[in-house]
């Protein structure tokens, strides 16, 4: 059982602040390290595998130390986001190298155990120049489990994977995890989190915007004013009628045509407005909601 | 020295396109001699194919073979998978040496022996020194590249010019560079041992002792930055 610990952790690159601050406990089983791309988690995974050194703060795996302490890697396995290069070797040399370095006992036995687990064993006989994304990411994965570590850390692993490589790797993600291991995992997709992690921690431009049970965050991120595009026979007397309902926070004229409302309540909404149109006479031509990108979602959390 | 690292760096470089690059330097070199033997006569031609040898073919080969285990491994961060092992980074750094000393010595060092007795096989002797003196050299080589290799992502281009112009052209106009002409250290060893070959005049026991030191300390440095080694993600 291990514990990742970072405390008042800061990365800056010149005047670039890429983390600002972030304490965080990672704990046995899965957690989701959320957030939009450039929000400062693979510079987050960098310094909890001992890659990248905090300009403040610290990170410890159970107490000790992670930059420079190469002992470090007896209990970490890190999946990067980075390709394997090695394409002039073929699955089974790459993991067996891995396991070797590891100084295993028995490196072939344990290169052979590992390539199972990701289903791997057919294919490994191949050059990692011939795989496809997917096998790529199992390659990965099993060069990171091979020494059978206590804490798996893995950069969008989900990214470019096929959908039914999908699912299996976040069986096997939850395996690990059932199976009392520290496993982090960053994505920017809130539903691929959502089906894997327990625990979530939201990262938003560098800062820790959120961090608790997966239901907390989607409440977090779902109960927030959401911005809707509504074009009408007559967006005048709609707008009017709108701003009449509660579910709705704000009402406005585009000069392009149509209104723009801001909604609190989507699910009253969604059975006012048909109504509102109805006894009015009015004709709803379109609606569209204007902000449902992660982003918007993000900088709503952190107070944007 | 760890095997597995030797060996995946000995994959490394004979798996690349840059493994038959490697091939043809000391080829060419041989056809060169082959040529100068068929048109020039005595020592002249010697001198001019193995100053050539010495000055841009044992380099090039240096350059090649250990900017060829690190260079492209730390360029795309795949490196990390090297790294994120419990291995002594020093050891790490030895390893890759290993790996671009033995192909610095088999196609770099070895040729120049090879090409002097092709050019003239009554003086073995002065083959052999040629051979050390090449191997001297290399041995220096191979490390100032890998440490140039772990330093910068432009490792080819600087060790070109350093090859031109410092060991080359600068070297051949300013006779002080050659106290700090990796070249001429090894020419002075080689002449220690045969004094057929011309001396460079730094003195065998400053040509020893520089050449073990830079060697050393290169080496060294190649751990220390492959110990900070940053990941870096494309965000």
């Amino acid at each position: 059982m291990s514990v990742l610990t970072l405390d008042q952790t800061s990365r800056w690159y010149g005047n670039v602040v890429a983390v600002n601050g972030i304490s965080m406990t990672v704990r046995p089983g899965i957690t989701g390290l959320l957030g939009p791309n450039g929000a400062g988690k693979t510079t987050l995974i960098a310094m909890m595998s001992g890659f990248l050194a905090p300009s403040a703060g610290t990170v410890t795996l159970d107490g000790t130390m992670v930059w420079r302490t190469t002992s470090v890697y007896r209990s970490i396995g890190l999946v990067p986001e980075r390709e394997v290069s090695f394409g002039y070797l073929t699955g089974r040399q790459f993991v067996l190298a891995n396991a070797e370095l590891h100084g295993l006992p028995d490196p072939g036995a344990a290169t052979e155990r590992v390539l199972e687990v990701v289903e791997m064993t057919e294919p490994a006989a191949r050059r990692i120049g011939t795989y496809s994304k997917g096998m790529r990411q199992r390659v990965k994965l099993a060069s990171a489990l091979v020494h059978d570590p206590s804490v798996l850390l893995l950069d969008e692993p989900f990214n470019g994977v096929d959908p039914r490589q999908r699912l299996h790797l976040m069986a096997l993600l939850r395996r690990m995890g059932a199976e009392g291991r520290t496993v982090l995992f960053s994505s920017h997709i809130l539903e691929e989190v959502e089906q894997v992690a327990r625990q979530i921690e939201v990262v938003v431009s560098g800062r820790h915007a959120a961090s608790g049970e997966f239901g907390e965050i989607r409440r977090l991120m779902t109960d927030r004013p959401v911005q809707y595009v509504v074009v009408a026979d007559d967006d005048r007397a709609l707008a009017s009628r709108l701003i009449a309902e509660p579910s709705v926070v704000a009402v406005s004229l585009r000069p392009e045509g149509g209104i723009a409302v801001s909604v609190a309540d989507f699910g009253s909404f969604a059975l006012r407005l048909p109504r509102v149109a109805r006894e009015n006479g009015i004709r709803v031509l379109e609606l569209a909601p204007t902000d449902d990108s992660l982003e918007s979602v993000f900088s709503y959390l952190v107070g944007g | 020295m760890n095997r597995t690292l030797f060996r995946l760096s000995v994959q490394a470089v004979a798996g690349r396109r840059r493994g038959l690059v490697l091939l043809v330097v000391p080829v060419a070199l041989l056809v060169l001699a082959l040529v100068v033997k068929g048109l020039a006569d005595g020592d002249t031609g010697l001198d001019a194919t193995v100053g050539l040898g010495f000055s841009l073919a044992l380099p090039l080969v240096a350059l090649l073979a250990s900017t060829a285990v690190l260079g492209p491994e730390v360029d795309d961060g795949s490196i990390v998978y090297l790294l994120s092992k419990p291995v002594s980074r020093h050891v790490i750094a030895v390893s890759k040496y290993a790996a671009a000393w033995l192909t610095t010595m088999l196609l770099g060092a070895l040729p120049l022996g090879v090409v002097a007795l092709v050019l003239d096989a009554s003086e073995p002797g002065r083959a052999a020194a040629l051979g050390v003196g090449g191997a001297v050299a290399g041995t220096v080589y191979s490390a100032l590249f890998l440490g140039l290799a772990a330093l910068t992502r432009h490792a080819v281009v600087i060790g070109l010019l350093y090859t031109l112009f410092w060991e080359g052209v600068l070297g051949s106009v300013l006779s002080g560079i050659r106290y700090l002409s990796v070249g001429a250290w090894g020419r002075e060893v080689a002449h220690a041992l045969s004094p057929l070959v011309g001396t460079a005049d730094v003195g065998t026991v400053f040509a020893v002792v520089a050449a073990l030191v830079v060697t050393l300390g290169s080496v060294w440095f190649t751990g220390d930055r492959l110990r900070s080694f940053t990941l870096r993600g494309d965000e």
